[in-house]
């Protein structure tokens, strides 16, 4: 399986969108610290890239990939290679070189500039989104049957994890506001990782103000170790559903 | 040893394959010959377990294929139309494919690669290849790890007619190694040389099998591709034989 992903690594470095995207974060962060005199104002903008343009890059990059090595899939499925680890030797392939650019592009000035609880909070995140996504992507890719409709599917999935989903949120707040819905709220925003993530990195930075309704529940609630655990883990969920739901088909598809 | 039992394969609403039974034994050069759209290439794509089936099983020397893909280290495959990474250049292909298997040179069979002298373009992307020389570097794909069955799908469209030569001497030196091999092709003149029994498909069911001394008694026509218009066009069919393959035991040797 390793021997795979090295060959898929090779494929993606060669093509230089994922160095265009390192570069583009890197141009980004360091200039926003520049341009702020105070970090933390610097860092919110940061979280809002993070937390919109990630997963935009993360899906549609890993749906093009996917569709792009379909003819490499296919010579591997006719070589002796269980279609388990080509599409998990894919996905591994995707998900290293996306994290290491945005370790890279946003790490390093990060770290440069605002080393603390919140740049670490905002690195870790950002990982979790970026696996987070790939894996979504993937999992929309083996579901779609051509590059059109695949493409199609991951930008309706970031729209409504970034855009729609916090809209509807809001709507059954106010629609049922008579009603007592705390616990509600909670388990509506453990089922969006942008949400999740989000909150995650406020509660670092100590300004529930800006929070929103949603994230003002977060912070009785999940100030606490067990909280940030917890989130923690409907992360890790994130991650590994999808990409099971996505193996389990690509298994039983026709090539 | 490829046995086939009771292969069925519905696209949607259309029936490609229909109960297909066969039992194909080394030292065999089975045709797979029919109309277009009959299902020949389905078959195939089926045995290498990159099309899976809807009901029915296959084995590969007495291992089912669904359950370990180890199974396709025995098997060389041509496909119809070569599909590779378009970035990959010719060289790397041959050595990417080496190293996934873990082959040593020792048990690699490079003759084809010499003999369409392959060498002169290992520096060229996949892309840029014209469709013959795809099936030239398909060919020596398919040879390069000496496996015990191969499967070729329509081995010579495309090819000129030197390389064709050298590609039917080399299945014929196969032949001669007690290699089990599995042929389609339009162009029956070329199988005449090759084959030693046929294997009709006809709107997805198995029409006969048979070696072909007993066809050509049967049909009274000493050329191959004769012998086979006269089938299609329905003359001297006699339906006894047919019958006596269909009722065949599981475990029954068909010849």
């Amino acid at each position: 399986m390793i021997k795979l992903s090295r060959y898929v690594l090779y494929d993606i470095v060669r093509s230089k969108i994922i160095l265009g995207y390192t570069l583009f974060l890197l141009i980004i962060s360091f200039s926003l610290f520049q341009m702020e005199e105070n970090n933390s104002r610097a860092m919110l903008s940061l979280l809002n890239i993070v937390l919109i343009v990630l997963p935009l890059v993360s899906l549609v990059f890993s749906t093009i990939h996917y569709y792009n090595s379909y003819e490499f899939i296919e010579l591997m499925a006719s070589q002796p290679m269980s279609r388990t680890k080509i599409l998990l030797s894919e996905y591994a392939g995707v998900s290293i070189s996306l994290l290491s650019a945005f370790l890279v592009g946003a790490g390093v000035p990060v770290i440069l500039f605002a080393a603390d609880a919140t740049g670490f909070a905002l690195l870790f995140t950002g990982c979790c989104l970026t696996l987070v996504f790939s894996s979504i992507a993937f999992w929309a890719s083996v579901m779609a049957r051509d590059k059109a409709r695949g493409i199609g599917l991951v930008l309706l999935l970031w729209f409504y994890f970034t855009l729609i989903y916090d809209g509807l949120v809001l709507m059954i707040l106010f629609n049922f506001s008579d009603y007592p819905l705390e616990k509600i709220t909670l388990l509506l925003s453990a089922l969006n990782p942008v949400d999740l993530g989000r909150i995650f990195i406020m509660l670092q930075m100590d300004i529930s103000a800006l929070m929103g309704y949603t994230g003002a529940l977060y912070k009785d609630f999940f100030g606490s170790g067990t909280g940030i655990l917890f989130t923690a883990s409907i992360m890790l969920l994130w991650m590994v559903l999808p990409l099971w739901l996505a193996v389990r088909k690509f298994k039983k598809k026709d090539l | 040893m490829i046995r086939i039992e009771n292969i069925s394969k519905k696209f949607r609403r259309l029936q490609v394959l229909d109960t297909i039974s066969a039992q194909l034994i080394p030292g065999q050069v089975v045709s797979l010959i029919g109309p277009n759209g009959s299902g020949k290439t389905t078959l195939i794509k089926i045995i290498l377990g990159m099309v899976r089936p809807g009901s029915g099983e296959i084995f590969v020397d007495g291992h089912l294929i669904s359950t370990d893909p180890a199974y396709r280290e025995k098997i060389g495959y041509m496909p119809q139309i070569g599909r590779y990474p378009d970035n990959m250049k010719v060289g790397q292909l041959f050595g990417m494919l080496q190293h996934i298997r873990n082959a040593s040179d020792e048990k690699t069979d490079k003759e084809l690669i010499g003999l369409f002298e392959l060498e002169k373009i290992f520096e060229k992307p996949m892309r840029n290849l014209s469709g013959g020389t795809r099936q030239k570097v398909s060919a020596a794909v398919a040879f390069l790890f000496d496996p015990p069955i191969l499967i070729l799908d329509e081995p010579t469209a495309g090819l000129d007619p030197l390389a064709s030569e050298i590609l039917k001497e080399k299945i014929l030196q196969g032949k001669r190694k007690d290699k089990l091999i599995l042929v389609t092709s339009h162009i029956l003149s070329d199988l005449d040389e090759l084959t030693s029994h046929i294997m009709y498909l006809q709107e997805g069911k198995l029409q006969f099998f048979k070696d072909i001394d007993t066809l050509k008694e049967e049909t009274g026509e000493l050329k191959l591709g004769k012998a086979i218009a006269r089938i299609m066009k329905g003359e001297q069919f006699s339906n006894n034989w047919i019958d006596k393959i269909m009722t065949l035991r599981k475990d029954e040797k068909i010849y």
